[in-house]
Order: structure tokens, then sequence, then C-alpha cells
């Protein structure tokens, strides 16, 4: 099953399970959304629960923290995630705090789900990848799956979830990832990383489409280096599963962050820095990190030279190994 | 002659009472007598809290308050016409002392965020309240959401939603009306138009006729309501009401009144406010003006309004008593960040415990 068929068949089994669930946002309805994530629901649900919005994002989030207030399940969509910044202040200073801001009184089990990441072509602002400015939001979760069966455990996870959570999904992924799906319920625990592959001599840590790129740069410095590379896919940025990252250095000792969003202050930063502070001992060599530039995203001409490839990936292990590059 | 909102012009003000209370130039709200002396008490209530909230934040017991003064009526007058029990109401700032008839919990919740305790954002349920909100409009997409819940529960009730002039330039306003008119939700945006956004006056603000006007482009009437004049704000947002729980969709009402105090106790209006602007609307004050039609009537007297007073302080000083009394502890600002904590923020509240040489938590 392709990662945008997960997602599809866990918004129906999750509108089937909770009729509070409700899916509302641009192109959605009729359209079955512009990559066809939620289609049929319209079909099955009908046109109270599965609803086209006018393009306008800042009242789709915040219109979700008033139906949270009031018993529903809002999962709204918005189209590519660099569109958030339409709606940022409801996001970053409402959705995150309605909660906090009531002191308890307001439960607000929102899933927002985005689309984002590069290497597609699209125009400008659909392939930002913002999520450290989401995790500098308190009060926001935010949860990236790299699989379709992550896809379906994490989403459900994340419906279920009484706080709200960002749900970014790979653009890049939607179809051209394809993996064994469980069938029935699948739930994965928001905060627990997966091993995607173990290795001895570096971990390469990523999420998202970055997954994919370590995988193959692990398989090529298997193959090419003789060099036996782990893969930690973090799935949750909040919560972070520090035990599974500082686990991972302590058994290598070389680590290389993989992430697409601009360099400074991006999240890979934060893994560094909580490698720094949690298993600064174990390091054999300075933690390295391959990411975008501190450029605006580029156009499409440009891209493949931003957005982190296997090539990269190998070059900055084979650096912290050691073996010159 | 009767209110019918679809008529009701955008440009013209709708009053009941003649500016000086003297006389009714509409017809009255459909209102019990008890009712009325209600809404006379906590207009009352709003301006004595007004003046010790001022002066508590002079003695430095309270933060930076939103003063209400000459909106009164607007408040206390808009509340009447909603029922509790069903009715949201979102408040911006300045509204949570006239927000009686929601209950003393409200002013007791609002003398905690006065102090700066967190539980002053927790109108406690079922009180249907929202906490007060800073970022100007962003509690209007959250009343549509509101609005949106009870009609797809079948429910009749509205959400009811106070922004000011200078809110009605932020995206969210013009978001959430074009939506609302889409969906047909029961929702009263109420625009109190108090002439000022701190020092930005009504001219720097928009070029349309009024604030009403701008429901033409949302497609659902827009009515322009004298918001010194309680009665009026009872008959216009009593029928907006009537109009939203029928299936008849949103309203918007924009209560034109006057801020006679600053923007905050942190502001200094006469840097910016001409002062005969402001001398022209202190003979149109609310409360004065909902006297003397009572007193008319023989409902309010000078031994009525002193009782109303004492009341008034009495309520407000327990309130502030009792929020004073309230502790808090310096860590309390992990609770309810998240229904349980990340580990991270477990680590973190351990080490500030530790620090402040709080025992661990249990």
């Amino acid at each position: 099953m392709t990662l945008v068929e997960a997602i599809n068949h866990t918004l129906h089994d999750e509108m089937e399970r909770d009729d509070r669930v409700l899916v509302f946002g641009q192109d959605v309805a009729r359209n079955g959304g512009v990559f066809r994530a939620t289609e049929g629901l319209l079909d099955r649900y009908g046109p109270k629960r599965v609803v086209d919005t006018p393009l306008s994002e800042g009242v789709i989030i915040g219109t979700a923290v008033g139906l949270a207030a009031e018993g529903f399940v809002p999962v709204p969509e918005i189209q590519f995630l660099g569109f958030s910044w339409q709606a940022f202040h409801q996001l970053a200073g409402q959705l995150a705090r309605l909660r906090y801001r009531s002191d308890g009184r307001f439960d607000c089990p929102v899933t927002v789900r985005a689309p984002f990441g590069g290497g597609v072509r699209t125009p400008e602002l659909h392939s930002e990848a913002l999520e450290a400015q989401l995790v500098q939001c308190p009060g926001l979760k935010v949860v990236l799956p790299a699989s379709a069966a992550d896809a379906k455990g994490l989403l459900a996870s994340a419906i279920r979830d009484p706080d709200p959570v960002m749900f970014l999904e790979p653009l890049k992924g939607y179809r051209l990832v394809k993996d064994d799906v469980p069938e029935g319920e699948h739930l994965v625990p928001l905060g627990k990383a997966n091993v995607v592959r173990t290795g001895d001599d570096v971990v390469l840590i990523a999420w998202s489409a970055q997954v994919e790129v370590a995988r193959k740069a692990a398989a090529v410095l298997a193959d090419e280096h003789g060099l036996s590379a782990g893969v930690l896919d973090l799935r949750t940025l909040v919560p972070l599963d520090i035990e599974a990252i500082v686990a991972a250095v302590e058994h290598t000792g070389r680590a290389v962050v993989v992430s697409e969003a601009p360099h400074s202050a991006g999240f890979a930063a934060e893994v560094v820095a909580t490698i720094c502070e949690e298993a600064f001992y174990s390091l054999e060599a300075p933690v390295a990190r391959v990411g975008g530039y501190d450029v605006p995203y580029p156009v499409g001409m440009l891209e493949e030279s931003y957005v982190p490839d296997a090539a990269r990936v190998v070059a900055a292990a084979l650096r912290v190994c050691g073996e010159g590059a | 002659m009767s209110l019918d909102l679809e008529l009701a012009a955008a440009e013209t003000i709708y009053r009941v009472l003649s500016e000086d209370g003297s006389e009714l130039v509409a017809d009255p709200p459909a209102v019990s007598d008890d009712d009325l002396v209600a809404v006379m008490a906590e207009m009352v209530k709003a301006r004595v809290a007004n003046g010790r909230f001022f002066s508590l934040q002079r003695q430095g017991r309270a933060g930076t308050y939103a003063p209400i003064e000459g909106q009164e009526a607007t408040v206390a007058g808009a509340v009447a016409a909603l029922d509790p029990a069903r009715d949201w109401v979102l408040p911006q700032y300045r509204e949570p002392v006239a927000l009686g008839r929601y209950g003393p919990e409200v002013l007791r919740t609002y003398a905690l965020y006065q102090r700066g305790h967190p539980a002053g954002g927790h109108f406690p349920a079922p009180v249907r309240v929202f906490p007060v909100q800073i970022s100007l409009a962003a509690q209007i997409p959250h009343a549509l959401g509101l609005a949106w819940a009870m009609q797809l529960k079948g429910e009749a009730g509205v959400a009811c939603v106070f922004f000011g002039d200078g809110a009605s330039s932020e995206g969210d306003f013009y978001e959430a009306g074009n939506f609302a008119g889409v969906l047909g939700a029961p929702v009263l945006f109420l625009c109190v138009n108090n002439g000022w956004a701190i020092s930005t006056p009504l001219p720097t603000q928009t070029a349309a006729v009024s604030f009403a006007a701008k429901a033409a482009a949302f497609g659902f009437p827009g009515v322009r309501v004298d918001g010194n004049d309680a009665l009026a704000m009872v008959s216009v947002v009593g029928a907006a009401r009537e109009r939203a729980v029928t299936g008849g969709g949103p309203t918007l009402i924009e209560a034109v009144t006057y801020r006679m105090g600053p923007h905050t106790t942190a502001d200094d209006p006469k840097r910016y406010q001409p002062p005969e602007e402001r001398a022209g609307w202190e003979g149109r004050d609310p409360i004065l003006r909902l006297r003397r039609h009572l007193e008319g009537r023989g409902l309010w007297s000078d031994e009525r309004q002193a009782a109303a007073e004492a009341a008034a302080a009495a309520e407000i000083d327990a309130a502030w008593e009792r929020a004073e009394a309230m502790t808090v502890s310096p860590d309390a600002f992990f609770d309810h960040v998240y229904a349980e904590p990340t580990p991270r923020m477990v680590t973190q509240r351990a080490e500030l415990r530790a620090r402040l040489g709080l025992e661990p938590e249990g």
C-alpha cells in the first residue's frame, strides 16, 4: 500500500470508529483532496462530517479550536505546509494553547494534516520544511511518518490523542513510498523512534522523506565502503525519543543527522545538542548535519542541489568515520 | 416599530432610548422589569469593578487592566439577550466585569486573571465563556467553530463574540465572517466600536461607511446599534439571536460607543485623544441613561443605586480577597501544556523543583 493510501484508509477507519471525527479543508470533500488523501470520505460520511472550506487557512485552524472545545475531533487539512504561515497565529497562539490558556478546561484533540518536502517540482511555498518552527510552539505535537505502515499507526494515534498534533506527510513519498501495512487496528505510539536498520559504525538519524535517503546511504556505505550504518527514524519530534537517540549514539559513537530544512536552528541542531548533552562521552567524532541551506526553498531547476541525497549523506558519514571524502 | 435586521441599515444607528434616557424612541425589548433592573445592577457593578481594578493595578497588586468605562451597556445589554445555558460568549478583554449574567464565577475567575494566576483562564464548566483573548480577532474563528459545532449537534444556541473596531481590520475577522456566511452558522459578531484602537482613530482603521457595512461582503445582515443604550442592545442582540437559532444565520452587530478611559492602565490617551471629543461623550453616559429611564418607571432610585454600588463593592472585594489568597506553585507553568507532559518536560520540571528546593513530585 502507498503512503497516501494508508492515510486514506486510516481516515476512513477513524471516521467509522468515532463519529466526532470531522475532516475539513480546501478541496477535501468533492475532490477527495488534491492528492486523494481524503477520497471517498464525502460519499461515506456525508457533507456534515466532510467539508470543503473557503481558501482560508486561518479560519480552518481557528474553527478547529472551537469545534474541539465543543467536543468534536477535527482533522483539518492544510493543503501544503508552506501555506500554514497564513494560519501561524492560530497554530502557535491558539491551537497550541487552548488547554494551557484555559488552565486545563478544554481538551484539544485536533490533528492538522499537511504535506511538505521537496523534490517534486512544485511552485513556490509548496515544499518548505517548517517542522522546527512548530516544535517551538509548546502545546503542539509534531509527527512525521516515513512509511505507509507508520502513516497508518501514527495517524490513528494522532487522531485519538487529546492534544493538537501537526501530522506532516512526505509529499514526495505519497506514492513512491510503498510497504506492508498491518490490517485492522494498528497504533504506533507518539514518542517512540523506529530503528529502521541496525549498524555498528555510524547512525544516520532522520525523519519523514529523509529516512529513505538515509536508507539508501546506508546501503551504499555497506556495499561500497564496508561500513555498517544504522538508520534511526525519529517519527515524532514532539515528544522526542531521547532514549533512542542516546542508545544509538552510545552504540556507534558516530552520528549524522539528515533533514531538509534550512541548516541554522533546524531540528537537526536540536538533535546534535541533545547528543552533546546526553551522550557526549560516547562520541568518537563530531556529529555531522546534512540538510538544506540557509536560503529560501529554491525553484524546480535548483531543487536537486538543495535537497539532501544519498551521496551527501554518504560523504558526511565517511567524514565522521574518518574515511576522508 | 419592531426591529427587522434585514431592513436595518448599516448607516443608521438603532436606538430605543433617547440620548438622555428621557423618552422611548422605539419599542422597548420584551424584557421583564426584574431583568431590566438586573442589567442596570450589572452595569453599576462593572463601573465599580473598573475603579477597583484600576486602583489595584496602581497599587501593584493587579496586572495591566483594560477598562470598560463607557461600554457597560454594550456588554451587559448584549448578554441580557443571551441564554447562558445555551449560548457561548467569547470576550476580547474588556468584557468580563460585565458578564455577571453568566454567573458569579466569571468575576471570580477574572479576578484571578488580573492577579496573574493561571486559573484566571479557566471559567469553570458549564460556564459558557471562553478565556480572555489578547491576540486581536483570534477568538472570532473560535466562535465560528463553537457555532458550527452547535449547528452540527442541532442545538439551539449561538456564539456571541466581542471584538473591537481595531480588531475588525484583522484577517481573522474577514475569514471567519466569510466562512460563517457560507455555513449559515449561529454566530453573533459583536463589533464594539469604541472610537479608538489604542491611539488609532476610526478614519485610520477603515474607509467603509460603517463597520456594520462590512457584513454585505459576507452575505448576512449588518446593523448599527447605539452601544450606550442598554435597551437597544437587548433588542438587537435578541433579534439576532432569534434569527440565528431559527436557522437564519449570522449577524454582524456594530455597537457604537466610546472608550471613556485609557486603552489600558499602561496608556495615556491625553497624547492622542482630542479632549473635546471625549467631553462630547460625557453627556451620553450609558448608566445615567438607563437609570433615568428606570427611575421614570419607578424601577430605580438613589437608594437602589447606593445598594447596588455596595453589593458590587462587596462582590468584587470578596473575589479579590479570594484571588489574593490563592497560591500557586512556581513550577505550575508545566501544567496543562499537554494532557501528559513530554519526557523532556518531566526532566525540566524535576530540575526546576530541585533548584527551588521543592519536594520531588510524587
